[in-house]
């Protein structure tokens, strides 16, 4: 019940988010496979998907979020002594994204890098072994990307949500503008979504991805949570969950007693999809670009397989003097969108096959 | 490309790093050994030297017929960037369609792919550019 305990000021020094600009609506990909868009629309609560460019990949997603992290601060990034890329879309098998990621945001070359992967909660993963690094004063700062350039089967149901995206969190103990008060994780052996090594597309349970998964492992994590910090949902300011889709956070915010006035300002899957490992940490970075000192945050990350990593945040006086300003908001993302139709959509995301 | 020769130019590719003469003050990219003014007085005085990624589009074209790696964004930009240091250098223009583009737009370098080596192999990374 220890785990995760922070009395060292451990948080969140600067943050930085990425979306790609194209969008497809649930409509076109419907209309395609001779489904009802509404019905998806109305039934997944996405509007619309980010798609990534074709030359972009958690790769350079990462680069963008971590950049947009650094320029909001003034951190060096030669005092940076980890750089962890959580997703389950890295674009080499073996070949860590985390160098080249390092490598292009300049820190020194003394530094460990690792590449997590643990379906949708690779991110936060990489933000609790930062906690871990520098509260035990191992490295000063350290780097926890989540990104995800997602897959979902043509035809399939999660063709509608899977989207692209990332963000970065640079966690530290010197002007924190976000205090980490406590990590908590809940974890189960469970086969909920999947994706074996060669396959193009994941697989999943249908709905077995619901009760036993999703709201098991969120809504454990969150009320032991809260438990130990002694806390009730009336006592956040804001609440963020992993988002697969706007109807599963929506449901499990109100089961635990969350207002929409609440979760609504970190919900933003219904516009830019589901991100996977990006989704809580964009949801995140959408309330600290509005958040201000004083006020608190429950964000619970889920991942299938299953686990759910839950943060109690509390925002610091720091913030005050935090230069948001300085790289785009989550909405400014959100509204920077293009759409596509079908065919440049399959195009972008390389599902026809070409002549080599 | 053989992988030395794109590792070795991963710096410049990555972080735009040129050079600059610490004799005459002048910016330098890609890297420069010696500086093509001050000759031999600048032995030594090369220093890397990080552009800011800023510039202005200078000259530009739209390519139809592209080369392998970029079939897929068909038709792009290419384009020759007066960067903020008075050096110019060529790169794509992403997140611009072709009708927009135009001579004095600024743009702002961004980290995107360049192209790979097939299925297997290497995967090639550095700046663009895209409208500020």
């Amino acid at each position: 019940m220890m785990f995760g305990h922070n009395e060292k000021n451990v948080g969140i020094v600067t943050y930085g988010a990425y979306i790609p600009r194209f969008r497809i609506i649930p409509e076109e990909i419907a209309r395609v496979w001779g489904e009802d868009g509404q019905a998806m629309k109305s039934g997944l609560m996405i509007f619309s998907k980010s798609v990534p460019y074709p030359d972009e990949d958690v790769i350079t997603i990462s680069v963008e979020a971590s950049r947009n992290a650094l320029a909001r601060s003034k951190i060096d990034p030669e005092d940076i002594g980890a750089v962890y890329v959580g997703s389950e879309s890295h674009p080499y098998a073996v070949k860590p994204s985390g160098t080249i990621v390092a490598e292009a945001i300049g820190t020194s070359h003394f530094i460990t890098v690792a590449d997590y992967e643990f379906a949708c909660k690779a991110g936060t993963a990489a933000v609790q072994t930062s906690m871990g690094l520098v509260s035990s004063g191992m490295v000063k700062y350290a780097l926890a990307v989540g990104a995800d350039t997602s897959q979902g089967a043509p035809g399939d149901a999660l063709e509608y949500s899977a989207s692209a995206g990332g963000a970065a969190f640079i966690i530290g103990r010197e002007k924190v503008i976000a205090t980490i008060n406590r990590t908590f994780s809940f974890t189960s052996d469970t086969p909920d979504f999947w994706r074996r090594e060669g396959q193009a597309y994941p697989s999943h349970g249908g709905r077995f991805t619901g009760e036993p998964a999703y709201f098991r492992h969120v809504a454990t994590c969150a009320k032991e949570l809260m438990k130990i910090q002694g806390t009730k949902p009336s006592d956040y300011d804001f609440a963020v969950f992993h988002q697969p889709n706007g109807k599963f956070p929506t449901r499990v915010a109100q089961q635990l007693g969350f207002e929409k006035k609440q979760y609504e300002t970190g919900l933003t899957t219904p516009y830019i999809g589901n991100t996977y490992s990006a989704s809580m940490m964009i949801g995140l970075s959408a309330i600290l670009d509005v958040a201000k000192p004083g006020q608190k945050i429950l964000g619970v990350a889920f991942g299938s397989g299953a686990g759910s990593d839950g943060f109690d945040i509390t925002v610091t006086d720091e913030m005050a003097n935090y230069n948001r300003a300085a790289a785009p908001t989550v909405k400014w993302f959100v509204e920077r969108s293009e759409l596509l139709d079908y065919g440049r959509y399959a195009k972008f995301k390389g599902k026809i096959v070409m002549k080599e | 490309m053989s992988n030395p020769r794109y590792w070795r130019e991963n710096p410049s590719r990555y972080n735009l790093i040129g050079r600059r003469c610490e004799n005459c003050k002048g910016v330098f990219f890609p890297p420069r050994e010696i500086c093509p003014k001050c000759r031999r007085k600048s032995l030594g005085k090369m220093k890397a030297y990080k552009l800011t990624g800023k510039g202005k589009v200078y000259s530009f074209t739209i390519v139809h017929d592209p080369m392998p790696d970029f079939t897929l964004m068909k038709p792009y930009i290419m384009a020759m960037i007066e960067m903020e240091e008075g050096v110019r250098l060529t790169g794509q223009i992403v997140d611009c369609e072709a009708e927009k583009i135009s001579i004095g737009m600024d743009v702002e370098s961004t980290f995107r792919k360049l192209g790979q080596e097939g299925g297997s192999g290497i995967i090639r990374y550095g700046y663009k550019f895209r409208p500020v």
